[in-house]
């Protein structure tokens, strides 16, 4: 087992269009890395930039300590499970698992061995001479990533491979990804989707990728709970983080900021005092709003729509057009509040500070820009 | 009256009468025989749809029936019947087969037939596959694709003619025009009569019919390459196969429906095969092939029962293969 180095790796189309630059990652042996980034943000090019179907224009991708840019796939010590399945149609389940041992020679009893191991890890013992055509999508989902364990890789890749799933099957494949990387601690994987849930569940680390370069790297829930810039706060999150203007008053070992609606937040949050009036967004989820009493609130603002999902009730606050609500995420069932001018306030601990898109907590961060699409 | 103007005239009155076909008869059905009005319009508007289906393909069967299934039923007729001296015919039962199978000729014929068979199916197929492939990824490719498709763009005989001048030979001392010829010399050889060497001559033949269906094969196959599914082409990669174990055990395995579609098809071209032979060696040399004796016994030497009953072994021998093709083309649409 590996780990993968990623130093100033860049990637360009046709010498002009650069869709990644300057990417350094260190995924150490047995992690389970996500890559999630909004659509157009080249993760699923950078995880086949490291499983050799696309050619790195900038940097060096080393695995297990060996540049390993000129070399091709499956000299890599990769296996690689893909969105679509991608089995051979032609083949049956056994021939789709054992193809690439037949490829590297392997005589046939060591070839049966290692596919019906892999089969019986998976619950594939049954299916074993069908074809594709005749499973269904999760049974050909553990199909691919059986033929991903044959080969017994360095380096697991997986490309949004729970996306073609209904909800409910993505939810058991989701456990048997977990459940397999217990049964495998040594084997590194690095996992991209687009899906929240995937990310914070699954890895060890999530790189959250944006405009071409890193947001963020960290564990999931260090991404939730000290995002080191607006992107990644809105990014990680669902419903995503409320961004609120504002200007600082205090400083010192916390932070007062007042707040361009009304309102005074209070953050836990140190600034220094050249920080005095400056402008700046404080940043607060949804989950950590709470009523404010008769004292001091962060926003003030009527209620448009509430969803009360019993444990919960969503209240979405009147925008002028074109901007998001600000959003309140308030534990029981508060339905009463819509049509009503409502204060919420947050614990200083919960309130975040961004200047500039970059987390008063992270001086030396990068603001992410994303172009909207 | 110039021909140009008969043409247009032709062209005119042919396709104005199909329109008012069309036109004038559904008018009556309609208007005259089932008019949408009075007690029973509801009845009568039921009535007309159920007709009009039938108005529309009455020409069709009609031509169909005329040009197709009344020939088959009398080519069958006939095989089984004799000119009589003076006039009427009489039924002989099987001695027109009889007499068929006793000639060298007619099995002269089979066997270039399953020559013929096997060898220009095998190779437009293999090479339209080839080109398919060769051509899928370059930047001249579509280039490449329209210079190999063109042949399709001419006729048999005209592909006959062209190929008749690379054949040519002249006599010893005069400049060969043909290319084979040229070839040949330059390279030493003195000059052959191409066309009249057996078996080498039949081989000649086939690489005309070779050289006009490959850009057909190539085509559906190029298509039928394209919609292979990028990733498991990719997932083939991260396998660790190489560009041939790619095309042979990923590729050609998953198109291998279109192939057979393929195949099917030209074999049947090839038993129809007749202007090929015709125009260029008129089945001497040991050339022959079925089609042009069939021709050979109808219109030269006026056996109608002996060349209807070849007609009817060649129909034979097309049926189960135009079966088998459609049932997979079927297969290939679903």
């Amino acid at each position: 087992m590996a780990d993968v180095k990623l130093t100033d790796v860049g990637k360009t189309y046709g010498g002009t269009v650069e869709v990644l630059k300057g990417i350094n990652l260190d995924i150490g042996k047995g992690e389970l890395v996500v890559f999630v980034g909004p659509s157009g943000c080249g993760k699923s090019t950078l995880l086949r930039m490291i499983a050799g179907l696309e050619k790195i224009t900038a940097g060096t991708l080393e695995i297990d300590g060996q540049v390993v840019n000129d070399v091709p796939p499956s000299e890599r010590g990769i296996a690689m499970v893909f969105q679509s399945y991608a089995l051979y149609p032609h083949m049956t389940v056994f021939d789709n698992m054992a193809f690439a041992l037949r490829l590297a020679k392997k005589s046939e009893d060591e070839v049966k061995e290692a596919v019906h191991a892999a089969a019986e890890k998976l619950q594939l013992t049954n299916f074993l001479d069908r074809l594709p055509k005749a499973l269904s999508g999760g049974q050909r989902q553990r199909v691919a990533i059986g033929r991903s364990i044959v080969r017994d890789p360095k380096v697991y890749l997986f490309d949004e491979p729970l996306s073609n799933l209904d909800a409910a099957l993505r939810v058991a494949t989701r456990l048997q990804i977990a459940q397999l990387k217990e049964q495998m601690p040594e084997s590194t994987m690095v996992y991209v989707t687009h899906d929240q849930v995937e990310a914070m569940t699954l890895a060890t680390r999530i790189v959250v990728l944006a405009g071409g370069g890193v947001a963020q790297v960290g564990p999931p829930l260090d991404l939730y709970e000290r995002p080191e810039n607006e992107f990644v706060a809105q990014f990680i999150g669902s419903p995503k983080m409320n961004i609120l203007p504002g200007k600082i008053v205090g400083t010192g070992e916390h932070t007062t900021i007042e707040m361009d609606g009304g309102g005074r937040a209070v953050s836990s949050v140190p600034s220094t005092d050249a920080l005095m009036g400056a402008s700046v967004n404080v940043g607060v989820r949804p989950e950590d709003f709470v009523a404010a009493g008769e004292g001091d609130y962060i926003y003030e603002g009527k209620v448009g729509i509430t969803e009360a999902l019993g444990e919960v009730t969503l209240l979405y606050f009147d925008a002028p057009a074109g901007e998001d609500p600000t959003i309140g995420k308030l534990a029981g069932i508060h339905q009463g509040l819509r049509g009503q001018v409502t204060r919420l306030t947050a614990d200083p601990a919960k309130v975040h500070v961004f200047k500039d898109g970059v987390s008063l907590l992270y001086p030396d961060g990068k603001n992410v820009m994303v172009e909207p699409h | 009256m110039h021909p140009a103007i008969q043409g247009l005239i032709t062209i005119v009155i042919g396709v104005g009468g199909c329109i008012g076909y069309f036109y004038f008869s559904n008018q009556f059905l309609d208007k005259v025989l089932f008019p949408a009005r009075g007690p029973n319009a509801g009845r009568n508007i039921n009535r007309a749809n159920m007709i009009r289906p039938w108005l529309f393909l009455f020409p069709a069967i009609v031509a169909l029936g005329l040009y197709l299934a009344y020939p088959v039923v009398e080519t069958l007729r006939l095989s089984v019947t004799e000119r009589i001296p003076g006039g009427g015919s009489e039924f002989v039962g099987f001695a027109n087969y009889a007499q068929m199978f006793s000639e060298p000729k007619f099995w002269e014929a089979m066997r270039n037939n399953m020559l013929w068979l096997i060898i220009v199916p095998a190779f437009s197929t293999a090479f339209g596959l080839l080109a398919a492939q060769l051509t899928d990824r370059i930047s001249w490719g579509n280039v490449a694709k329209s210079i190999i498709f063109m042949p399709m763009a001419i006729s048999f005989v005209g592909a006959a003619v062209i190929w008749k001048l690379v054949y040519d030979t002249r006599p010893e001392g005069q400049d060969q025009i043909g290319i084979l010829n040229a070839f040949w010399v330059a390279m030493g050889g003195d000059p052959q009569t191409w066309l009249t060497i057996p078996y080498l001559n039949s081989i000649l033949l086939m690489i005309v019919l070779i050289w006009i269906q490959t850009g057909f094969a190539m085509v559906i196959l190029s298509a039928a390459l394209r919609g292979i599914p990028e990733e498991t082409i990719e997932a083939a990669i991260v396998d660790g196969a190489n560009p041939f174990q790619i095309f042979f055990k990923i590729k050609v395995p998953q198109i291998m429906g279109t192939i057979v579609v393929v195949w099917t098809t030209i074999t049947l071209v090839v038993l129809k095969v007749f202007d090929i032979v015709f125009a260029m060696t008129n089945g001497q040399w040991q050339t022959q092939v079925l089609a042009n004796y069939m021709y050979d016994k109808l219109f030269r030497a006026n056996d109608w029962g002996v060349g209807s009953a070849s007609a009817i072994v060649i129909m034979l021998l097309v049926t189960p293969i135009l079966v088998w093709n459609v049932h997979n083309a079927r297969k290939e649409m679903r």
